[in-house]
């Protein structure tokens, strides 16, 4: 597959986008300025870009507890994240889900989900409605090593599987489950071995390159635009941080030669480099988008920390849709 | 509706509930049915027959069985804009799908902001009678109800089975609508056009004077029954079919209670923590200076549900043990 140079570029963009919006959200969490429970997604950003940037707009993705990352790749709006994250009046959802439950479904992404496997289904729903309508539209479904071992993830599949819908099963194999290594919780060592299972195509991919995510993705995407089903990727990727919040943990749970062993593969190191080998962009160049993303998620900060918390008067709104409104 | 009382035909609960998705699902393209055995073979108990033939398997699927599969499918669907009905088979099977139901379905709407509503019916069927034992015939509505979000309907005869489904259906909320087993094929007037009756809004289906019975589901009728016994024995018994457990139409109960000082809250769920145990909190919270007597509750004991046809008959509520409860409500005081 031929990749071309805007393609790098918008690799590269999702990719720093997350990175830094991540990096901030770490901060402000770090210094009590967001309540809550943080999942960041710093490391593994090479997944959502090289997803994201081989669906279209009106292709949906289903995802998880560790979804911002999701929502940028997709193109999330930052200020509105920020300020949902800090529980604020302005944040994507009124301040009302937080970082477990934000969703754009303008930009359709489905929602973040704080129970692992759960989001699964619900894209086989999206999924569904695709083939229903008769379009071809492809529903993503992003999960994490841990989630395969959960009922609704193996029931979600094989539904996808036996219905034959138009879905994309993203394993984000990031070797732990919360604290837990995945040797530890499945006695296979590759996850895309449970695709055999359902009838659906598997493949390894090094989920630190952007460019092997998004090829894989493509071909998987047009195999689901095509009606010939679900398929199955694996992505082999790593999370910088702790399973929630940044390094406050008290206990050691991996060392830090192998945290510095994934660092050295850094995803977005990775492609910068490559770009600046063949010409594709100049230092200056990137140092340029490097400073409007920091300049961008700063705003984001300036937003979220500017925008009112909710009025308590809003605590009963959106319990029910009321008829005639909202619907 | 144009058609009076007499005019209408007689249908039974379980055709009620089929003949409201025929014509739903001919009104609207939107609506799809999923679930085990729901497409080709029409649903074990029939509720899904001829669906399939007549709107083709995207429209009636048949799934594996895989109830939180079955439940996503239906939530992502609402969510991707389409009206889904899938199916649990048994009430007890909700516990199966729980996570689903009461974690993603109730609060995506909420959670999200309200940036979405949630067309989605689940559609089960509960209630004892059947020597189905302890698996297959629970009533877990209060469950239900205790989850925000979620309504919850229980009719109890096919007139409210097919206006209740309908209005289910067309509800832009999750809504949970549990049929009871041993109605199917207990018959009724019953409209032939498609017709609503709304949640959250009771039905005195007795006057009475003397004390309130609430009740809903298979109840209803058997309260019916202990409100004829206690006629001839000159106790004027008015009767709530409650319909809707949530919404609750609370004012319809409050009302009656402050008219006829005296309540018995029956239901064929365990007495503990059941929906009397909230009915009888609202009354005295709403209406305690009317009250003659403490609130009595008829309901199953704490027990599972029992398999020999003994002990089951021991165990769900009848029109007998109805009268009782009335009869210790109104001699009080």
């Amino acid at each position: 597959m031929e990749i071309t140079n805007e393609v790098l570029k918008d690799l590269h963009y999702r990719m720093i986008r997350i990175r830094f919006f991540e990096e901030a959200a770490g901060k402000l969490f770090e210094n009590s300025e967001m309540p809550g429970f943080l999942h960041l997604y710093v490391g593994e950003e090479a997944v959502a870009a090289g997803v994201c940037a081989a669906l279209r707009p009106d292709d949906q993705i289903g995802s998880t507890h560790r979804g911002h990352g999701h929502l940028v790749g997709k193109g999330g709006d930052l200020p509105k994240m920020m300020a949902e994250l800090m529980g604020k009046a302005d944040g994507y959802c009124n301040g009302k889900g937080g970082s477990m439950h934000i969703c754009d479904l303008d930009l359709n992404m489905l929602g973040a989900n704080g129970i692992v496997g759960a989001g699964a289904p619900i894209a086989v729903g999206a999924a569904f409605a695709n083939k229903y309508r008769g379009n071809d539209t492809v529903a993503v479904v992003f999960f994490g090593d841990g989630a395969v071992n959960i009922g609704a993830f193996h029931e979600a599949a094989n539904m996808a599987a036996a219905l034959q819908l138009p879905a994309v099963f993203v394993c984000e194999n990031n070797e732990y489950g919360e604290y837990t290594p995945r040797s530890k919780t499945m006695a296979i060592d590759d996850v895309v071995d449970r695709a055999a299972g359902y009838g659906m195509p598997g493949v390894i991919v090094d989920g630190m390159d952007s460019v092997a995510v998004y090829e894989a993705t493509t071909q998987a995407v047009a195999r689901a635009r095509a009606g010939h089903g679900p398929s199955f990727i694996e992505c082999k990727t790593y999370r910088y941080y702790n399973h929630h919040g940044v390094q406050i943990m008290g206990f050691k749970y991996r060392t830090d030669e192998e945290v510095d062993m994934w660092k050295t593969r850094d995803c977005i190191e990775g492609i910068e480099r490559d770009m600046l080998a063949q010409g594709v962009m100049t230092q200056d160049e990137i140092d340029t988008i490097r400073a409007k993303v920091q300049a961008d998620v700063d705003e984001a900060v300036e937003f979220g920390r500017n925008s009112p918390f909710p009025d308590v008067d809003t605590l009963m709104d959106d319990v029910y849709t009321v008829a005639g409104a909202n619907s | 509706m144009s058609a009076t009382e007499t005019e209408l035909r007689e249908l039974s609960y379980l055709g009620a509930v089929n003949e409201a998705l025929h014509q739903i699902m001919a009104e609207d393209p939107d609506v799809f049915c999923a679930g085990e055995d729901v497409g080709a073979s029409g649903g074990v108990f029939g509720s899904f027959g001829g669906l399939q033939k007549k709107y083709g398997e995207l429209r009636a699927v048949d799934t594996p069985i895989s109830e939180q599969a079955i439940v996503g499918l239906g939530i992502g669907a609402a969510v991707a804009g389409l009206r889904p009905v899938v199916d649990l088979m048994f009430m007890d099977f909700i516990m199966v799908a729980m996570d689903q139901i009461a974690n993603q379905a109730a609060k995506l709407k909420y959670m999200f902001g309200g940036k979405t509503s949630l067309p989605l019916t689940i559609t089960t069927n509960a209630g004892a009678g059947l020597s189905a034992a302890a698996q297959h015939s629970q009533s877990l509505e209060s469950m239900l109800a205790h989850v925000p979000g979620l309504k919850v309907v229980m009719p109890s005869n096919p007139y409210d089975a097919k206006g209740l489904l309908v209005a289910s259906i067309r509800d832009d909320n999750p809504v949970i609508y549990a049929k009871t087993k041993t109605l199917f094929g207990t018959k009724g007037p019953c409209p032939e056009d498609l017709f609503e009756v709304p949640l959250g809004v009771a039905n005195i289906t007795r006057p009475g004077t003397d004390a309130t019975i609430v009740t809903y589901g298979r109840m209803a009728g058997e309260s019916l029954k202990a409100a004829s016994i206690l006629s001839s024995e000159g106790v004027d018994v008015e009767v709530i079919d409650l319909r809707t457990l949530q919404p609750m139409d609370s004012e319809t109960i409050i009302a009656s209670v402050k008219r006829t000082n005296r309540c018995v809250v029956v239901h064929e769920a365990v007495r503990f923590a059941g929906m009397g145990a909230e009915i009888a909190a609202q009354i005295q919270e709403e209406a305690f200076d009317y009250l003659d007597a403490p609130i009595g509750r008829v309901a199953a004991p704490f027990s599972p549900v029992p398999f020999s046809p003994v002990l089951e008959g021991a165990y769900v509520p009848d029109a007998k043990r109805i009268a009782e409860g009335v009869r210790a409500a109104v001699q009080r005081g």
